[in-house]
């Protein structure tokens, strides 16, 4: 098992939430201050780096127009990092193809990452959040489409060493394909896709890809990890799929006594309870499939928003989103879920989020990498 | 509602009303056969409406994603409705694809209605003409359409659930015909200066999409053609004052106006 340290980068220090309509899209930037944006960043830097040296790997992500997630160039972030981390691995999750005009040009990012990091890439590709299409102007109709072509498009754009070839699909055009860099890693860096619907993932499983997904809890989690092997099967890529093709991601705090535990977990619901979000940007037309949205109109919960009855620490560790206690506890809590879910081969652990300041993420980090990432380590499905 | 096949699409056609023909063209809200418009219009001609692809229950190939592509697929259409010209009623988004459309084979066409038509840019690029209905409440985009909004309020608890997909499906669709360039195609304004046909550009008074000028404004871009306001009425005049469209659409067709 491997375990990644997250954080979303989150610019926390807003105004009171009745005070405005939305913490994504519409948020005035007015209450960001770039000089405390500034001390965040680097501080943020620190701790990816000191996860590092207690032997956990790097992820992190993207998001626009949002105080959640003040990362609109994850490569940006993630170029620092390959230069200033010399072993862990590099995720990133992911690059939202979905929404980026230029496919090769992500390819291109992603080579230069890879070298500079001399092969420490995993390349990480999400279709993005329904609260993504309006900072990005992206038509919301026909995005699995894109997302699948583009993704065609850079490994094309990755695998080709042999002067320019060409790509005209239904999305995404080039005829001189011939990117400098090329990846360090051969074929291509891994590739990984984060999805939170069945339906997502048995196009992952079917590609081979490392399927990861975010806070989907017990069941939510099990039925995409059936469907991807399910679809690997199908696939004709073998009875039985390895773990490291299966990510899950939670809030994580390790303490050394429950209650400094949960103190830490109670800042890290901030990412769940902060999460103010109007429908007309949570569900563009589109998004979901119609059958979803007949679904939700009669009632029925949004596909991504289970996680955020979660607004506790007790049913956010009930529902399998979070983890959270000493190392004894916290163990138990991720063997809970990995059984429930038939195994998986990464954490990823959202270790920092909104108020959970610097030393008090440094102290999880620690408990997390000495007392608990060890135990994990003989976890069989 | 009959169902047609159409340059590969499976089309719902509705057809009623007697007299000489007209080509309805819905707008963003869909087709629906029940509104009370249709059959006074009906007394004074034979209506032809489809649904356009991805709307009801028509198909939407994955070739189409502009109104413009919707225009073409009614070239064939027109072709099978015969040579006679045919007047129009192109209501909002259908006001696009019938714009797009006329700019195509004006001969085809007798008197042209616009009804609340988008698909044009006519302002500065630092503000949208029309408001962006896809990062607005609902609660602000039903005063924006209606004049009296507590009318037309849908309950999704008293519909069926193929009238919800319907529904869904709609706004999808709209969704990605309109997207970007956001209601407008560039172009069209070019093109239309072709169109020489008697015109009449309508909309209600408190229209909150479509404002007087963006109309006066397409309205210049034929060369025969004029405005006129509905009191009483929002962005769909037809459905919030039946009678007094079916009176000025027919005065206007039957060039009485």
């Amino acid at each position: 098992m491997k375990a990644w340290h997250f954080s979303e980068t989150a610019y926390h220090l807003l105004p009171p939430a009745e005070t405005y309509e939305s913490i994504r899209v519409s948020l005035p930037n007015r209450h960001y201050d770039p000089r405390i944006g500034a001390d965040l960043y680097h501080r943020y830097l620190d701790e990816w780096l000191l996860a590092e040296d207690e032997g956990l790997d790097i992820m992190l992500n993207e998001h626009h127009q949002t105080a959640t997630c003040v990362d609109p160039a994850a490569p940006l972030m993630l170029a620092v990092l390959a230069r200033q981390s010399h072993k862990a691995r590099l995720l990133i999750l992911g690059n939202p193809i979905a929404n980026r005009r230029q496919p090769i040009r992500v390819a291109e990012e992603m080579a230069m990452i890879d070298v500079l990091s001399r092969g420490r890439l995993e390349a990480g590709f999400v279709r993005g959040v329904p609260y993504e299409i309006s900072p990005a102007n992206s038509n919301p109709m026909r995005m699995n489409e894109r997302e699948f072509e583009a993704l065609d498009m850079i490994v094309k754009a990755w695998t080709n060493h042999d002067g320019p070839v060409s790509f005209e699909g239904r999305f995404f055009h080039a005829r001189q394909i011939n990117i400098w860099p090329r990846p360090y890693q051969t074929p291509h860096p891994p590739i990984w896709i984060s999805t939170t619907s069945p339906a997502g993932a048995a196009r992952v499983g079917t590609r081979g890809y490392v399927q990861a997904t975010f806070l989907t809890g017990f069941d939510g989690t099990k039925q995409i990890f059936d469907s991807y092997r399910r679809a690997w099967r199908e696939a004709g890529r073998g009875d039985s799929v390895p773990e490291d093709r299966l990510a899950y991601a939670a809030l994580v705090y390790t303490g050394e006594t429950e209650a400094e535990a949960h103190a830490g977990a109670e800042k890290l619901l901030w990412y769940v309870t902060s999460n103010k979000v109007p429908p007309h940007f949570a569900s563009p037309p589109g998004y979901v499939p119609v059958e979803a949205g007949v679904k939700m109109l009669r009632g029925a919960e949004h596909p991504l928003s289970a996680f955020a009855k979660a607004a506790s620490v007790e049913a956010a560790i009930k529902a399998g989103i979070m983890m959270a206690g000493t190392p004894d506890q916290v163990v138990k809590q991720i063997r809970a879920v990995y059984d429930h879910v038939g195994g998986f081969g990464h954490l990823l652990n959202m270790g920092q989020a909104g108020f959970l300041e610097h030393d008090e993420t440094v102290k999880g980090i620690r408990m997390f990498a000495r007392e608990v990432f060890p135990r994990l380590q003989e976890f069989r499905a | 509602m009959a169902t047609i096949e159409l340059a590969g699409i499976s089309l719902d056609l509705w057809e009623g009303g007697t007299g000489r023909p007209l080509l309805f063209l819905h707008g963003a809200g869909g087709f629906r056969a029940d509104h009370p418009f249709l059959g006074l219009l009906g007394e004074h001609r034979r209506i032809t409406a489809p649904s356009h692809p991805g709307f009801g229950a028509s198909s939407l190939p994955d070739w189409i994603d502009r109104p413009e592509d919707i225009a073409h697929v009614y070239l064939n259409l027109l072709d099978r409705l015969g040579p006679e010209p045919i007047d129009l009623i192109a209501c909002s988004l259908g006001g696009w694809i019938g714009a797009e459309l006329t700019s195509m084979v004006p001969e085809k066409f007798g008197k042209l209605i616009f009804v609340a038509p988008v698909g044009v840019k006519l302002g500065s690029r630092d503000t949208l003409d029309i408001p962006d209905i896809f990062a607005l409440p609902a609660a602000t985009i039903e005063k924006l359409l209606y004049h009296q909004p507590e009318r037309f309020r849908a309950d999704p608890s008293k519909l069926t659930d193929q009238e919800l997909t319907i529904m869904l499906r709609n706004r999808e669709t709209t969704a990605l015909l309109t997207w970007e360039p956001y209601m407008h195609n560039p172009k069209l304004r070019h093109r239309l200066r072709r169109v020489t046909n008697p015109a009449l550009f309508l909309r209600g008074e408190h229209d909150g999409l479509i404002a007087a000028d963006y109309m006066d404004g397409y309205a210049k871009l034929l060369p025969n053609a004029r405005t006129m306001t509905l009191p009483d009425a929002g962005h769909v005049p037809q459905v919030e004052q039946p009678e007094a469209f079916v009176k000025a659409a027919i005065a206007f067709l039957n060039g009485e106006a």
